[in-house]
């Protein structure tokens, strides 16, 4: 005879441990004394989920929840409900209040302004599983580009999107390769430029992470249009998840016969090796990295000639970006125009930047050109740290500059950027407040570009040594306005003069620096104050003696620390610093718990 | 293994869409844990390692763990994607262990989106 009710008892782990098996049998012994037990089954089942409001029962065909469970309710729940047919209200399970629903995707701006073609794989695929990467299109436009197209067809649609290289330069990819396919020589090589120096920068990082295969098919189709055989993969040593990572891409790219001898049986033979940095930020320059590649000393040469016509080992070379490659595959895969659909007149397509700094939503953003700056920090970055003041963007890394707050709704490409005195570089993108120093900016680009600097040329040597001394002369509250003039002459001869890109960029954030925010200069040298508060040795502290007392009591905390023994005062009275012996350190304004102490 | 023909790989393509495509069949529910430079210095292997656990202690069957590369939001992580047969995915952040838990057993196994920690539900506009 079918029963007419069955109980749904949960017998998962998190009930059974909150007695639901007791719960269970007890009930079974009170349905067989009802005599119900023709009618009324007890079904122990697994769990379904719920464990916070254990031990649970579903009644069916009712399909009503009773929740939290125990024996002493059993007796009731028997009477009300299974024989006179009055479920029991305050044994359910009523859903918590309902906070603001879950937004759409599409209706957060971080995400929705995104357009992912270089990044199209986020999120999505194990990048340790190249079936994943197949299953999502992957090695589709190898396979288009090696059996339905010919060399100038693959080359023809990589110049109708109008991809431009995405490592700083933005030189015309098409125009690269094409330079390397005429060059005589052989064997041709293709090299994928994975040093990412600059400080902040972490798209490459996060391709050849999330996504190798997006690179090693788009140098594969590079190969074919440009006639190479080798493939060279320099990264840079510090990621070394990434080199792991691309390893294994590579171990399984070739068990698919999709690196190696006759790809596909087309006759076209490719392989790509890993040569890993060491450390050397001018080994991101091209023929630096070249250089490192051959065992050399990595230090740059002059050019011509190009490394189109004599690269690795001495033969033609192209080298490009790893955002570059990733780009190639959706261009053959969808085609040229495309690509060139998005973007603006002279940039087509997406940029990957890695917005950081005093941003809310720090992160990976992959937006169309011509996208402005306020879009980026206010809707994908979600605006300023704090609700604070945007003061200025600083873009391309040490090469870069700094644009500031009035030109926000710049739209972002190649050219509006280096009109702006600054450059898209690699896509750094640091994001500066109110409480940003502008001059302690430049000074540390610089710092990082003096170190770097390989010493082979003098203007970049020497020049940005002296650039250093000058700023770090300023911050320190001992510059004049010689030093301010001086600082721009050295520029001016570091960036005509040096043999590589880094000595001609190094003074670009000084050079933007002075001309957006020449103010805070003159702050630091005249008026020996730094408006930001940063520069320590041009702060004055001092003790607001009414905080002290009234709200701290004259507690003596920062009076114990201080280093110099430079603050005085007695238990309950207002205590005060002698700022002939104070060292600027700011141990007291981070201890005082009370924000006596102002900076000024 | 033998080297790929033209006529493999879009075999291997299609194998491989069934494999981790919930709509054929593979699992009920996916739930993936993003392990870019980022997740992982946030402690994302943790919560690769909970997940794997609710799996075998809840003996799910029809639920696969996947991990995948940086999701872009870096700042959020350790991050991590469930998505539902039939549903929009649904990405969870600032994750810790217990919040893993909660999120298994309110939606993974519960169906309900776990409001709390969830940030947005749907796709990227991807190519």
């Amino acid at each position: 005879m079918p029963y007419r009710m069955h109980l749904m008892v949960c017998a998962g782990t998190g009930c059974v441990s909150n007695r639901s098996l007791e719960f269970r049998d007890a009930l079974d012994k009170e349905i067989r004394k009802r005599g119900l037990n023709n009618e009324i089954q007890v079904v122990t089942t697994g769990c379904n989920g719920f464990c916070g409001v254990g031990p649970l029962m579903v009644v069916q065909p009712d399909g009503i929840f009773y929740q939290q469970l125990s024996s002493k309710d059993i007796p009731h729940l028997v009477e009300e409900h299974f024989l006179k047919g009055r479920p029991v209200r305050k044994l359910m399970y009523v859903p918590p209040e309902l906070k603001v629903p879950v937004p759409k995707m599409m209706d957060i701006p971080f995400f929705s302004r995104q357009v992912l073609i270089a990044l199209r794989n986020r999120g999505l695929i194990d990048p340790e599983k190249i079936d994943e990467y197949i299953a999502r299109d992957g090695y589709t436009a190898l396979a288009k580009a090696l059996t339905e197209m010919t060399p100038e067809e693959i080359m023809n649609e990589v110049k109708i999107s109008g991809l431009r290289g995405r490592g700083g330069a933005g030189f015309p990819t098409a125009t690269k390769w094409e330079a390397t396919r005429v060059a005589q020589g052989e064997p041709k090589y293709v090299i994928c430029n994975g040093d990412e120096g600059d400080p902040g920068a972490f798209m490459d990082r996060s391709i050849v992470e999330s996504d190798p295969h997006s690179v090693i098919e788009g140098m594969a189709i590079g190969a074919r249009a440009i006639g190479a055989r080798w493939g060279v993969v320099y990264i840079r040593n510090e990621y070394p998840l990434a080199v792991q990572r691309l390893q294994i891409a590579l171990e399984q790219a070739r068990e698919y016969g999709l690196l190696g001898e006759d790809i596909l049986d087309s006759g076209f033979d490719f392989d790509i090796t890993v040569s890993r940095g060491a450390g050397a930020f001018v080994c991101g320059e091209a023929t630096a990295l070249v250089a490192a590649c051959e065992g050399r000393l990595g230090e740059p040469r002059a050019r011509p000639p190009r490394l189109a016509e004599k690269g690795l080992w001495g033969k033609p070379t192209c080298l490009n970006n790893v955002e570059t490659w990733a780009n190639v595959p959706p261009i053959i895969h969808r085609g040229g125009g495309w690509f060139a659909s998005i973007g603006t007149e002279g940039s087509k397509g997406t940029k990957v930047f890695s917005l950081v700094g005093k941003i809310k939503n720090t992160g990976l953003v992959e937006v169309p050109m011509g996208i402005t700056l306020r879009e980026i920090i206010y809707d994908v970055g979600g605006g300023i740290q704090g609700d604070k003041k945007f003061k200025a963007v600083q873009t391309g890394g040490p090469s870069g500059g700094c644009i500031p707050s009035q030109l926000i709704d710049l739209p972002v490409d190649f050219e509006t950027l280096t009109e702006a005195g600054s450059m898209m570089g690699s896509g750094g993108m640091v994001v500066m407040d109110e409480e940003t120093c502008m001059v302690d900016v430049a000074r540390y680009f610089l710092t990082f570009t003096q170190d770097e600097s390989c010493g082979k040329c003098t203007p970049c040597r020497e020049g940005t040594k002296i650039m250093l001394d000058l700023l770090s002369k300023i911050t320190d509250g001992h510059g004049t306005m010689e030093d301010l003039e001086a600082l721009q002459e050295v520029s001016k001869v570091v960036a005509e003069a040096s043999l590589c890109g880094l000595g001609t960029s190094a003074p670009n954030p000084v050079l933007t620096t002075m001309r957006y925010f020449r103010d805070e200069y003159l702050a630091h040298i005249e008026a020996h104050k730094c408006p930001a508060h940063v520069c320590r040795q041009l702060n004055t502290y001092r003790i607001d003696p009414e905080i002290c007392v009234e709200r701290g009591h004259g507690c003596g905390v920062c009076r114990r620390e201080c280093p110099e023994k430079a603050i005085f005062g007695d238990k309950n009275q207002p205590h005060r610093i002698d700022a002939s012996l104070c060292n600027k350190c700011g141990t007291c304004v981070d201890l005082c718990h009370f924000n006596a102490v102002i900076v000024e | 293994m033998p080297k790929l023909k033209l006529e493999d790989l879009a075999e291997l393509r299609e194998k491989a869409r069934k494999a981790t495509s919930l709509r054929d069949g593979a699992a009920r529910v996916r739930v993936t844990i993003h392990m870019g430079t980022c997740g992982i210095a946030a402690g994302s292997r943790k919560i690769v390692e909970a997940a794997l656990r609710e799996v075998e202690q809840r003996d799910l069957q029809d639920v696969m763990v996947s991990t995948s590369g940086c999701a872009g939001l870096c700042s959020r992580e350790p991050m991590a994607t469930v998505e539902v047969i039939g549903e929009a995915p649904v990405k969870y952040v600032d994750l810790t262990e217990a919040k893993l838990k909660a999120i298994f057993t309110e939606h993974v196994v519960g169906g309900k989106i776990a409001e709390a920690y969830a940030l947005a539900v749907g796709s990227e506009r991807t190519y």
